[in-house]
């Protein structure tokens, strides 16, 4: 039995998690990563991606996120997304309409820098619906 | 003296009135708990987003490569003033009390030589403001068709707001919005969001001194953060106002109700009265007719 530590997830409108758990796989700026207990202190932005978490009882919960920050410290994991959703209630429509804008931001961004920002925003975007759709 | 008639009508239609007040103060009184609820909701980010900002600056301000929207643009020529108001009447001196707070700010500003542009929040604010300054409203936002708050109607507010630190239209930016205390009780106050103040220290233990690791730079996560915290910063300001209007629309129309109440009352007496006085002088026609014959 993996060791337990104190995991929350905040979203601007409310506190969707606040437990403990085993174990949490944030998706990272740099690449995803697992958060297990006792981990070192690191403070990292996430990118759009799928939070998975595993809580002491064993049950998977997983849940979609857009962005937002991780601040990690061995007590515990705070994650704090700029949207947050259960997995099990996302909204197709809402994540097609972020697509579609993401798209719109990458056509007319005027420099290299923008378009290329704009365009890494896309495809992370699209893994995300790709990792979602066939559940 | 008006007649029996006009009092009776004159009751009937304060009756009406008290009705509508009375509805009214219970539908806002639902919307506060409401509203109450969505702003604690709110709560933990915007202290957690405190935290992570204090540990933060505390790791880059030694570098001294603070993004400009936190150390500013040096100068302190023109003042952006971001009004935060209701969209609606009939909730007490709400909106005129921000506006004052407001209007006061501006006068100051201008006499001290500086330039001034507003942004107003809300249909209110904009109404009485563009009163005195119509010339400074550079651009004003309803959320009128907005039933619940939500973070991305506070994002699009912040996005403008960055845009146009990004051009240079502004030095800095002060946000206006109700503090809200209690039911009864909502403080106008004013926050300088850009430069944005050091989080109050004191948040320092949070991290119980743990050296972190960045990824990726803390410049880098600091220049997302700190976008973000204007949001958050505006989103709180929005939710608070929405709780305080309610709250302030209540406690309104308490009072409307029971003035509404005190008037039926004394319009009820005046009746009464009347209409004994009537009954009287009826009487002494009778009897001072029976006795002449």
């Amino acid at each position: 039995m993996a060791e337990a530590f104190k995991f929350e997830l905040v979203s601007p409108e409310r506190l969707l998690v606040s437990e403990e758990v085993q174990s949490v796989v944030i998706p990272g700026a740099e690449g995803e990563m697992t958060v297990l207990a006792q981990h070192a202190p690191v403070m990292t932005t996430i990118k759009p991606g799928v939070v998975t978490v595993k809580s002491v009882n064993g049950q998977e919960e997983r849940y979609v996120v857009f962005g937002g920050f991780a601040d990690i410290l061995p007590s515990g994991c705070t994650l704090l997304a700029e949207s947050a959703t259960s997995v099990k209630d996302i909204d197709r429509a809402e994540l097609a309409r972020r697509i579609q804008e993401a798209r719109e931001d990458a056509a007319d961004a005027k420099d290299d820098e923008a378009k290329t920002r704009a365009e890494a925003f896309l495809a992370q975007l699209t893994t995300l619906e790709g990792a979602i759709l066939p559940a | 003296m008006a007649s029996l008639k006009d009092l009776r009508n004159r009751i009937a239609s304060v009756k009406a009135t008290q009705k509508i007040t009375k509805a009214m103060q219970m539908v806002a009184a639902a919307k506060l708990r409401r509203a109450q609820e969505a702003a604690e909701a709110a709560r933990p980010y915007s202290q957690r987003m405190g935290a992570v900002l204090a540990n933060i600056t505390k790791a880059v301000g030694s570098n001294g490569d603070a993004p400009a929207l936190m150390a500013g643009t040096g100068r302190d020529d023109v003042h952006l003033l971001v009004v935060c108001t209701a969209e609606r009447g009939l909730c007490g001196g709400f909106n005129s009390q921000i506006a004052r707070l407001a209007r006061e700010h501006v006068r100051k500003l201008r006499a001290d030589g500086k330039t001034v542009k507003i942004i107003t929040v809300g249909k209110k604010g904009n109404d009485i403001l563009r009163r005195d300054f119509s010339s400074l409203i550079i651009d004003k936002i309803e959320l009128r068709e907005v039933k619940q708050i939500g973070f991305a109607n506070a994002d699009a507010i912040a996005k403008k707001v960055i845009a146009l630190f990004n051009q240079g239209g502004f030095d800095v930016c002060t946000l206006f919005y109700s503090e809200f205390k209690s039911v009864i009780s909502q403080v106008p106050t004013a926050q300088q969001l850009i430069p944005a103040a050091a989080p109050a220290a004191g948040e320092e233990d949070v991290s119980g001194g743990a050296v972190y690791e960045y990824e990726p730079e803390p410049g880098e996560i600091l220049s997302d953060l700190i976008p973000r915290n204007i949001s958050v910063q505006i989103f709180r300001a929005l939710l608070e106002n929405a709780a305080g209007e309610m709250g302030a629309k209540m406690s309104a129309m308490d009072n409307a109700t029971r003035n509404a109440g005190d008037m039926i009352n004394k319009l009820t007496i005046t009746y009464n009265r009347q209409r004994q006085a009537q009954i009287t002088k009826e009487l002494i026609e009778i009897i001072s007719g029976a006795e002449a014959l």
